[in-house]
C-alpha cells in the first residue's frame, strides 16, 4: 500500500515536472550550452556595436540591465568593477537595456546616456531597440546576466543569472556568481555553479 | 485480503496524521516587527515565510510578491485590495509579501501601506540570498516581479505576471 501511494507520488511529481519543464521552454529563452545570437544595437555614443567587433575577446559578460529599478542601480558599481576586472583579460561587459522607453520613461536613450556618464560607465550601454533581443537570450528581469565564450561553433552560454547573492551590501557578498564562472572559463575548466535566480525588475516591453 | 485493508486503514490513518501536523505548523516568530504611525509590519527570512505558503485547510491563499518600487506591482495591488474585501467571507487569503529593502521599510513601505491604506496583511521577505528560496516558491519563477502564488491545499499555481482584476478573480475561481 505504502509502495503504491508512493510510486503513485512519483509519478504524480513526474508528471508535475514534465509540465514545468514544458512551460519553462516555452519561455524560456537560451540554456546553458545554447549558442547566443549577435546583434546590433546602438550604443549610448549612437555607434552600433556587436559582439563580433571584439576581436581580441574570448568571451563577453552580458548584462540585461537599465536605469529605473533598484536592483540594476545597487549593482551599478559592481558592474562596473567586472568590467575593469575582466575586459583585460578577454571578457568585456556588454550592458543592454531590454525596457521599452515607452513604458519606462526613465529607460530611454537619452536618459541611458545620462546615467553611463553620471556613473561612469567603462563599457557599452546598449538599447534594445523594438525589444527583440532579449527574448531571444530569455532575460526576464533587470538585472539579469550572461556569460558567453567564444568557441568554434559560436558564442557558447556558459553562465545565466545574478552578480552575486547580496544585492544590498556588495561587501557581505559570499558567493561572487559572475567572476567565479569567469574565473573558470579564463582558467579553461568547467563552470560549476552554471545559473543562479534573484529578485529582479520585470522587463517591460 | 482483509490484512491488506486493515494495512490499508493503518496507512491512511498514518497519512491522515501527518496531514495534521502540516497544519499545526506554528506560527513563524519574526525576525524584527517594525511599527510606525499604528502599522506593523512583521519581517521574516524564507525560512519564516515558508509556512505561508504551505498551509493545509480549506481556505485559498492568494500570496503576491511585491515592492513598493515595483511599478508594475503597485499598479495591480487594487486588484488585489479588492479581491481580499470581496472575497472576505469566502475563505480567502490575500497576503502581500513586500520585498522592500529592509533599510527602506520605515521611509518607503509604511508610508505606502498607509497613504494606499492597504487592508490585506502586508510581510516582508528579508532574505537576501534569493538563489536560495526562488526555486521554493515555483522552479518557474525566474525572479521577476510580480509574482503571484494561489493555491489551496495542494492544489497550487504560480503567474509570473501582472493581472487585472477580472484574471485574478478567473484565476480564483478555480479553486
Amino acid at each position: 500500500m505504502k509502495t503504491i501511494k508512493i510510486f503513485a507520488f512519483v509519478l504524480l511529481a513526474g508528471l508535475a515536472s514534465a509540465f514545468t519543464y514544458k512551460n519553462m521552454d516555452a519561455a524560456a529563452g537560451y540554456k546553458v550550452g545554447d549558442i547566443a545570437t549577435d546583434f546590433s544595437l546602438k550604443n549610448i555614443d549612437n555607434k552600433k556595436v556587436a559582439l563580433k567587433d571584439f576581436k581580441d575577446a574570448k568571451g563577453y559578460i552580458v548584462i540585461f540591465t537599465c536605469n529605473h529599478c533598484p536592483y540594476a542601480q545597487a549593482y551599478e558599481d559592481r558592474i562596473i568593477a567586472l568590467d575593469k576586472k575582466y575586459k583585460k583579460q578577454g571578457y568585456p561587459v556588454i550592458a543592454i537595456n531590454p525596457n521599452n522607453p515607452e513604458k519606462q520613461k526613465d529607460d530611454s536613450f537619452d536618459l541611458m546616456k545620462v546615467r553611463a556618464k553620471e556613473k561612469g560607465f567603462t563599457f557599452p550601454y546598449l538599447l534594445d531597440e523594438g525589444q527583440k533581443i532579449y527574448p531571444q537570450y530569455g532575460a526576464t528581469k533587470t538585472p539579469h546576466v550572461y556569460i558567453l565564450q567564444k568557441t568554434s561553433k559560436g558564442n557558447q552560454v556558459k553562465y545565466i543569472g545574478a552578480i552575486d547573492d547580496n544585492y544590498d551590501d556588495a561587501k557581505a557578498v559570499k558567493q561572487k556568481y559572475v567572476e567565479n564562472a569567469v574565473d573558470a572559463l579564463l582558467k579553461n575548466k568547467e563552470v560549476v555553479v552554471k545559473e543562479t535566480k534573484a529578485i529582479g525588475c520585470s522587463i517591460k516591453a | 485480503m482483509k490484512k491488506i485493508i486493515s494495512l490499508g486503514i493503518v496507512f491512511l490513518l498514518i497519512s491522515c496524521k501527518k496531514d495534521d501536523k502540516k497544519e499545526a505548523i506554528p506560527e513563524s516568530k519574526p525576525l524584527k516587527t517594525y511599527t510606525q504611525d499604528g502599522i506593523s509590519v512583521d519581517s521574516y527570512n524564507f525560512l519564516g515565510l515558508e509556512p505561508s505558503l504551505k498551509r493545509n485547510n480549506d481556505t485559498t491563499y492568494v500570496v503576491n510578491f511585491w515592492a513598493t518600487w515595483c511599478k508594475p506591482c503597485v499598479e495591480e495591488l487594487p486588484h488585489f485590495e479588492k479581491l481580499n474585501a470581496e472575497y472576505k467571507d469566502k475563505k480567502v487569503k490575500v497576503l502581500l509579501v513586500s520585498i522592500d529593502m529592509p533599510k527602506k521599510v520605515e521611509t518607503d513601505l509604511i508610508p505606502f501601506i498607509k497613504k494606499n491604506n492597504l487592508k490585506p496583511e502586508v510581510v516582508l521577505l528579508n532574505d537576501l540570498d534569493a538563489n536560495s528560496w526562488i526555486n521554493k516558491v515555483d522552479p518557474t519563477w525566474s525572479g521577476a516581479i510580480p509574482a503571484t502564488v494561489i493555491y489551496k491545499g495542494d492544489k497550487r499555481r504560480f503567474y509570473e505576471k501582472s493581472f487585472s482584476y477580472e484574471e485574478l478573480e478567473n484565476e480564483l475561481k478555480q479553486f
